[in-house]
Order: structure tokens, then sequence, then C-alpha cells
């Protein structure tokens, strides 16, 4: 009896039945609101920025021929109504690259011909695989990565994804020896390895990158011969030192080399500016015959004329995008040191970090053994005892248990400190010695919680959440 | 040099160095001699005239007025920008509830009642582009093959085959019978692909077609319908240009047959997109309707590759809601493409040309048989660049959407204003009098001069300026937002 689906449609390469979705089905089902369910599960398992929505408001208010679909007084909604262009609207594109140009402190360049515009990075980093890779062929990324990778690069592809294995012992850093290694493991698989793609600055981890590393990655795609590709969809949010240095900085140096043709970066204007719901990404190559194929995927999703409009506007303003940068980083840096000094008052540390919309949180020492069932269980705890909803190394692919990141740019800062009191109190409640006969039913209730689950995902299809939120 | 752009290549996967995105068909050809030369009234009357792009222009004036009117539909208005976070935020693949309810509804209005949609199998996708990679990626495995009536439009071959590596596989209907494609001929292009081992999913029909400008009959669609449901093969129905419908017989959609015929609802899908009807391809909203349970969640968890932007789901959602507004452009989008569709085939008629009877979509099917040197494609391409060149009329050959018979062409009617119709109408007098004339030129043996040279088809972006690459969706070059400095 031949399938009537299709073998992507019936596998589970989404990646949507992973526990990291289940966090969110649960904060669905009891969300957190100050007035109305201050009991709710609050949502830190989003990495949205919601810090500066208040400066592209007061932006709009100030600019009323963007709303009036006008361009020097005169209607121009014909001509946006029609524009599908796959090359994009050309002062968007300009404006882009020059934003772009800006958050890496002027010190690149990019050409506005060389970019593609898709829908959100999603589709950026899927297309790219889809011009660099053979359905079976390998892509190395460090660990730990974004869930959604997942699904981005191999789900229709037919891609496969070899991990890059980073430990603690040294700030989760990438290291010559985790790069050969992980080579050797596709081609023990029978992989051919295509490239390595990397996300700069780090998701989960908030860190930048630093010069060595970069170095060091160029180091070995230069000698496999392999394509670089760059995710640096969180590099307007660097909000205090190491500077941020993009892969394009370090590609000056190569000047004329043939490697050039084989270095990428993904972008979106999702995290950055927190508009994830316009859908906004682009590729960036230097290599042309990416560009041209790239562009004609692109065809399947197109940033809608509309807000190309809307965002050239406002990125061709730059006293705003100047202002933008800086009061953006202020604010992501003032709720990024609240939620790590209220951490460090309940007893847990985080990775340092400098950058992104959440932090990397160190509670090994809160598992009753170094394993992910251990991981797991305390992760439920959170979930449903606590009432936070964050995301568990695991789904994150890393490699050592008692790693959790959590968000803190998507709430209120009163939201963000009850959280920190829930965890302070969890944590307290721990050390105080735990009634084991409690925490065993405790348990037992969210284990046998958890048996409906992968039914939900099935029986509840239009409650999934959006997988989208890095 | 060519090593090197070879090893460049190497370097890449097969999809991205194939020709499967289709941009070398003569169908874009016509597009590169316009955007080198395109047609205005006062700047450059002797241009070419675009009636190759199937678009609907006539009726924004409808648009723009309740735009204007709704400020609060617009997240960038002082009275709308209250809603900006919550939209600007959303990125939920389910698609804003409203949005989805306002599209059911207009669904539903379209097909006169007689069929109503479910806002939870509303799924998004990046335009119909989208919606028909991804619902491909859902039914078929890579070699698997749909059945498709030809002529069809060309960028199936890409949307459907490209990335997926699925087939698509004719199914040639001709002008003994108006093409409108039979039973018969649907199960015997199906047997032969059955007989070749090629595992067969399903069937595509656009309705109304694209190319041709009719509807498909109740009739026609219930058997092919039962047949797909016998054979238990997916039905695919793009009814894109649903609301374009300007004359009998009315719009029958696969939504309204199927509770009539025995079925299973689980084979049947439908795509659709607001490009046509209501004339915003900029937008990018595509649809995937489909009866399929399962299919709806994957194709919504695909949509995540090409998600409508909320800012135009927020507007859409408001326009599409408001039944006064809704009622009064369809009838008046009808009306006014009737009058533009009759305008041209009646000056088509009065010089001895003959199109199909359409009434439906932004084109029509142009019999042009009767000037060809001989019944063969070559003689149509060369009567395409004598049109294209001495005629100054960007038509689309008749090969392009794989059309058999030789010496069909598209022409596209709404994407242009009054004027320009009576001058692209002057014109093809003129080729009428010429290809009267060619007999004789035939009988001397006097060769014609096509000297535009069409022998490299390539569509090379690498040749022309960079205000001048186009796309094959919207190769509009003279666009002032193409030529706009910021």
């Amino acid at each position: 009896m031949r399938s009537l689906l299709s073998g992507k449609a019936t596998c589970n390469s989404h990646g949507q039945d992973s526990s990291y979705f289940l966090g969110w089905q649960e904060y669905e089902k009891n969300p957190y609101d100050q007035t109305r369910n201050p009991q709710g599960i609050i949502q830190m398992g989003l990495a949205e920025n919601q810090l500066s929505f208040d400066l592209l408001e007061s932006w709009l208010s100030k600019n009323p021929d963007v709303a009036g679909f006008k361009r020097n007084g005169e209607s121009i909604f014909r001509e946006l109504a029609l524009f599908q262009d796959y090359h994009g609207l050309p002062e968007f594109k300009k404006a882009l690259v020059q934003f772009m140009e800006e958050i890496r402190g002027n010190k690149v360049s990019f050409d506005p011909d060389k970019i593609v515009l898709t829908a959100g990075a999603t589709s950026a980093n899927e297309t790219l695989i889809f011009c660099l890779a053979e359905a079976g062929d390998a892509i190395l990324i460090p660990t730990p990565y974004y869930p959604g990778f997942d699904r981005d690069l191999k789900w229709r592809t037919g891609a496969e994804i070899v991990p890059i294995h980073c430990t603690s012992s040294n700030g989760f850093k990438i290291t010559a020896c985790a790069l050969q290694q992980a080579y050797q493991e596709a081609r023990n698989r029978n992989l051919k390895v295509k490239g390595v793609l990397v996300t700069n600055p780090s998701n989960p981890l908030g860190t930048t990158m630093t010069r060595p590393e970069l170095d060091l990655l160029m180091d070995f795609i230069v000698e496999k011969q392999i394509h670089l590709v760059s995710d640096e969809i969180y590099s307007g949010t660097v909000f205090s030192s190491p500077n941020y240095t993009s892969i394009m900085e370090v590609l000056s140096k190569y000047e004329k080399a043939e490697v050039l043709d084989r270095v990428h970066v993904v972008y979106s204007l999702s995290k950055d500016l927190g508009l994830p719901g316009f859908r906004v990404g682009a590729i960036y190559s230097n290599n042309d015959t990416i560009v041209a194929a790239a562009t004609k995927m692109s065809s399947f999703g197109l940033v809608s004329s509309q807000t190309q409009y809307f965002l050239s506007a406002l990125l061709s303003d730059k006293k705003f995008t100047k202002k933008y940068i800086s009061e953006n980083k202020k604010r992501l840096k003032n709720r990024h040191a609240s939620l790590v000094s209220g951490l460090h008052n309940a007893g847990i540390s985080c990775l340092e970090s400098n950058a992104g919309l959440f932090c990397w949180v160190d509670m090994r020492h809160l598992l009753s053994s170094t394993t992910f069932e251990a991981e797991m269980e305390l992760w439920k705890k959170i979930v449903y005892d606590v009432k936070l909803n964050i995301s568990p190394g695991l789904s994150c692919h890393c490699s050592e248990p008692g790693w959790f990141r959590v968000c803190f740019a998507n709430m209120t800062e009163e939201t963000l400190k009850v959280a920190i009191r829930r965890i302070k109190a969890f944590v307290e409640s721990t050390s105080r010695g735990p009634d084991k006969a409690i925490s065993g039913q405790r348990c037992a209730n969210v284990s046998s919680r958890k048996k409906p689950f992968s039914k939900w995902v099935f029986r509840l299809p239009f409650q999934d959440r959006e997988a989208g939120e890095r | 040099m060519e090593f090197a752009s070879e090893k460049k290549r190497e370097i890449l996967s097969s999809i991205a160095r194939n020709d499967g995105h289709g941009e070398h068909s003569p169908y874009f050809d016509g597009w590169k001699a316009y955007d080198r030369n395109p047609f205005h009234p006062t700047q450059n009357p002797d241009g070419v005239i675009q009636l190759g792009l199937a678009e609907n222009q006539l009726s924004f004036d409808l648009i723009e007025e309740w735009i204007k009117n709704n400020p609060t539909a617009s997240i960038c208005t002082p009275a709308g920008v209250g809603k900006f976070k919550d939209v600007a935020n959303f990125q939920d693949y389910h698609g804003l509830t409203k949005f989805r309810q306002a599209v059911a509804k207009f669904m539903g209005r379209v097909r006169r009642g007689k069929a109503t949609f479910d806002p939870n199998r509303v799924v998004m996708s990046g335009g119909a582009t989208g919606a028909s990679e991804t619902l491909i990626f859902c039914l078929a495995d890579p070699g698997d093959a749909f059945l498709v009536p030809s002529p069809y439009y060309p960028a199936f071959d890409r949307d459907i085959r490209w990335r997926t590596g699925v087939r698509l596989i004719p199914v040639p209907c001709n002008s003994s019978n108006n093409f409108q494609v039979t039973l018969a001929q649907m199960e015997s292009a199906y047997t032969k692909a059955i007989e070749a081992n090629i595992n067969v999913k399903g069937v595509i029909l656009t309705n109304p077609s694209n190319p041709l400008g009719t509807t498909l009959s109740k009739e026609t669609l219930t058997s092919l319908l039962s047949f797909t449901f016998k054979k238990n093969l997916h039905m695919v129905c793009d009814e894109i240009y649903s609301a374009t419908v300007f004359n009998s017989p009315a719009f029958t959609s696969i939504s309204e047959v199927m509770q009539e015929t025995e079925c299973n609802p689980d084979l049947v899908h439908i795509i659709y997109s607001l490009s046509k009807d209501l004339g915003l391809p900029g937008f990018r909203v595509g649809i995937i309707y489909s009866y399929n349970d399962q299919v709806v969640n994957c194709a919504r968890k695909m949509s995540s590759f090409g998600l409508v932007s909320s800012q135009s789901q927020h507007l859409l959602a408001s326009m599409l809601s408001d039944e006064v507004f809704v009622e009064k452009f369809l009838e008046e989008s009808s009306r006014r493409l009737a009058k533009r569709h009759s305008r041209f085939v009646e000056g088509l008629k009065h010089e001895g040309i003959h199109c199909l009877e359409g009434n439906a979509g932004l084109f029509f099917w142009m019999d042009l048989h009767h000037l060809l040197k001989e019944p063969t494609h070559d003689a149509e391409m060369e009567l395409w660049r004598v049109i294209i060149k001495d005629v100054k009329l960007n038509v689309s050959p008749g090969s392009s959407f794989h059309c058999m018979e030789p010496g069909f062409f598209r022409v596209c009617f709404a994407n242009m204003d009054d004027h320009t119709v009576e001058v692209a109408l002057k014109r093809i007098k003129e080729l009428v009098s010429k290809g009267n004339g060619s007999g004789d030129a035939k009988k001397h043996g006097r060769k014609r001069n096509l000297s535009l040279n069409f022998t490299s088809r390539k569509c090379d972006e690498s040749l022309m300026s960079p205000h001048q690459r186009m796309s094959p969706h919207s190769p509009v070059p003279q666009s002032p937002l193409v030529r706009a400095r910021t």
C-alpha cells in the first residue's frame, strides 16, 4: 500500500516533537499575566526583543508619509502592490546593508547587489543549504545550537547535521580538535561535509566568537575546501565587550582568495529590531552563482513589498538607526544584568555573555545526577512547579547536562523580577532538603503528564506554537 | 577563466547548478525585449507593449480608497500604531486568527456561498509560488509525478519540480474541443505513466485556467474528481483566478463538486492567493487549503519558510472582513475585466483574429495559427519574434505553456490602461496586414528579417545592467520603485 503523503510529511524532521515545545504548550495553557493570571507560567523560552518598540512607534508618529504609502506626497501604493521582483526593492537593500555596516561599526562594507532577501532567517538558512548541499551531505554545527536548525537545515533539504562538540571546560568555545573530530565523525558515517554553520553571536550561549575562533574556522574551511555560513542574526544585540567581530571583518585579510566564494552571512531583522512578524531575512554572499541561485529560490518566500517599503524608510533614517542601535543595546545590557544578578543571588551562575536575548544558565548543581534524565526532571519541575518556561540544554543539543537557556528581553522588568523571585524560592526550597515523598509525587505527576504529550502534538494542531522563535 | 567559474559552480548543489528554475524558457525572453525598450505613451510611444504579464491592475483605486478610509488597518498610521507592537511581534505560523477568518470568508464569498471554508484549514505561504511547492513537498517524494493538463502556467516547472524532485506529466489538450481537458485524455496519460513505471501521486488543475482564461465545467470537474478518487490520487486545484470570472458560465470550485460527488477529502487540496483576484502580488499572500488534517499540519509547519508578513496579514484581515467593500470590489472588478476583455477580443475579431472564448483570468488565448508559415513550433517561434521585434508586443508563445498545437499565444489585458490597449490593437492590425502581405513574400521566396537574436535563450542576468535585471515575477524596470534613490 503506497503512502498517501510524502516522506517529509510523515517524518519527525521538523523537530517539533522536541521537549523545547512542550514548555511552550504548557505556557499557552496557562500564560502569566501580571493582573489576570499572576500564578501563570512565565515565558522565558522565547528569544524575542520586546524592549525597544517605543522607539519604532515614535519614529512612525514622525513619519506619516510611510503610513500612507506615499513618497514625497505622492501615492506609490500601486507600484508597491505590484512589486514582486525577487531582486527586492533597491532602496530597501541599500538601507539594509547600511544598517548591517553600522552594526559592525562600519568596519566592513556590504554590496547591495550581493544580498538576497528571504522570508526570515528561517528561509535564508534553508535556501542556503539547498544551494550548498545535496540530500545526505553534512553540515557541521557547534553545540549547543538553536533547536530550529534541525528543521531549517535538514527537513526538506535532506541534509544532515553533525555536531562540533563544545564544552564548559573552555566556555563552550570551538577548538581545532572539536572541528577535526566532527569532520571525522561525518566521514565515519559516510557523509560528505559541505560546510560549517555557526551562529555569531551565539544562540543559546549569548557570546560573541573570538578572533582566534574565527581564524580557526577560516583555516579549517580553507583546509577542507568547504563552506562557512555565519548566522549573524544577533549581531545588533552585542551590548558589552568584547566588541563584535563579524566574519566579514576576518574576510578582509583574504582579499582575492578563492575562499571568499565559500563564506556566506545570514541576517534578519527579527532580533535586532524586534520585528519577527515581518519576515525579513537575508543571505549575503560574494559568490555570484549562489546569489543568482538563492535569488531565484527566494521566489518561494519573498518579503512583502509593503514591509520592504516601510523598513527602507525606517532604516534610511540614519539619525534614527544610530539612536536605536545604541539605546537598544543599553536596555539589553541592563536587562541582562538584572537577570544575571538575580540568578547570582539565588546561587546560580551563568556563562559570561555579552550579546543575545538570553543567558546560558548553569544549573548543574541542582541536578540529582549528571544525566540528561536528571536535566529533564529538573526542567519539568521548573515548568510545572516553578512555572517558568525555560529551554533545556538537551533541546539545544548540548553535550553536557544541566545547562538552560533563559530569555530576558521578551517581558517587562516587573515580570523578570517575579521570575527571579520564583527561582530564588525554588532554589531555597531545594537546598532546605526537599521532602522526598512530595518531590517524588511531583515527579510522578509530571511524568504521567508527559504521556499524552505526543498525542498533543497531533491532536492540538492549532495550538502548536510557532517554532520560529529562537 | 572558464575553469575557475566551473570550479565555482562545482562547490554548489545540483539544484543550484541545474536549470530547474526554468528561467531559460522563451516565456522570459520576450520580457527581455520589453525590458530594453518598454512602451510609454509619451516618453517611448514606439516601445514594446507588455502583454505577457498576468497582473490585475484595473481596480487599484478601489483598494486605495479603502485603505485611505480605514487607517486602523495599517500599523503605521496614528490610528493604527497602537497595534504595531503586537503585530510586529507576531510570527505564529498559524497566522493571525482574524486573517484566517477573513480569508476563509472571502473564499466562500467568491464561490457565492456554494462552499464554506474553515479558518483552521487556511495555511499561509509565500505567494501561490510558495503554496504550490510546499503542498508538493507534503504530498510527494522525489521521482513521484503529477499529471497536469497542458497548456499550463510555465512556472509550474519550477514550483512543482525544482527543489522537490517531483515530475510533471503533461496531459495535452487541443483546439478540437477548445482545449478542455477530458476524462479520456486524463485516463490515457495516467495509463501511459503507470506503464512506464512512474509513480503518479496526483493531478493538478488550474481553474480558471492559465493560459486559457476559461473555467472548467462542473461535469468535467466531477468526472476528474471521481477519477482521482478511484485511483487514489491527490486532486490539487489551483484556484488563484477564482475571483476573476467576469462572464458566464459561473465558477465551479472543487470545494463545491466535493459535496455532490463521492470522494476522499484527504485527497483534495486548493492553492490560492490574493495576487490575481485583488491585484496585490507584492504582498505575497499565498494560501494552502487542504481537506487532509495531516497535510494542514505539515504544511503549516513548512509555512515557516514563507509566512505572510504580519503587517500584510493585519491589513488584509481588515479589508477582507469588510463585507460591503468585498461585495463592491468583486462586482466592480468583474465588470472592468469583462469590459476590457471584450474591447480587446472584439478589436481582434475585427482583424480576423480569433480567440478562445474565455470567461475568466487576466488574459485570453489568441489563435494565430493561420499566420504561421507551417504548423510547427519553430514557425510559432519565428512568428513570435516578428511580433516582438516588428510589432513590438510582448505576448507569450503557446510553446512556453507546453501547448502541443503551434500558433497559439497568451495575451494579457488587465495590466495596462485603455490608451495602451488601443495602441496594441492598432499594432496588431498592422501585423495582420503584414501577414496578408507575407503570402506574397513566401511566393517570392523572400526571407523575413529576424535579426533579433534568440539563439541563446539564456536569461542571463549578468548581461543586464543592475536596473534592468528582471525577475520572472515582475520585470518592471521602469517602476519608480526600481529607479528610486534614497
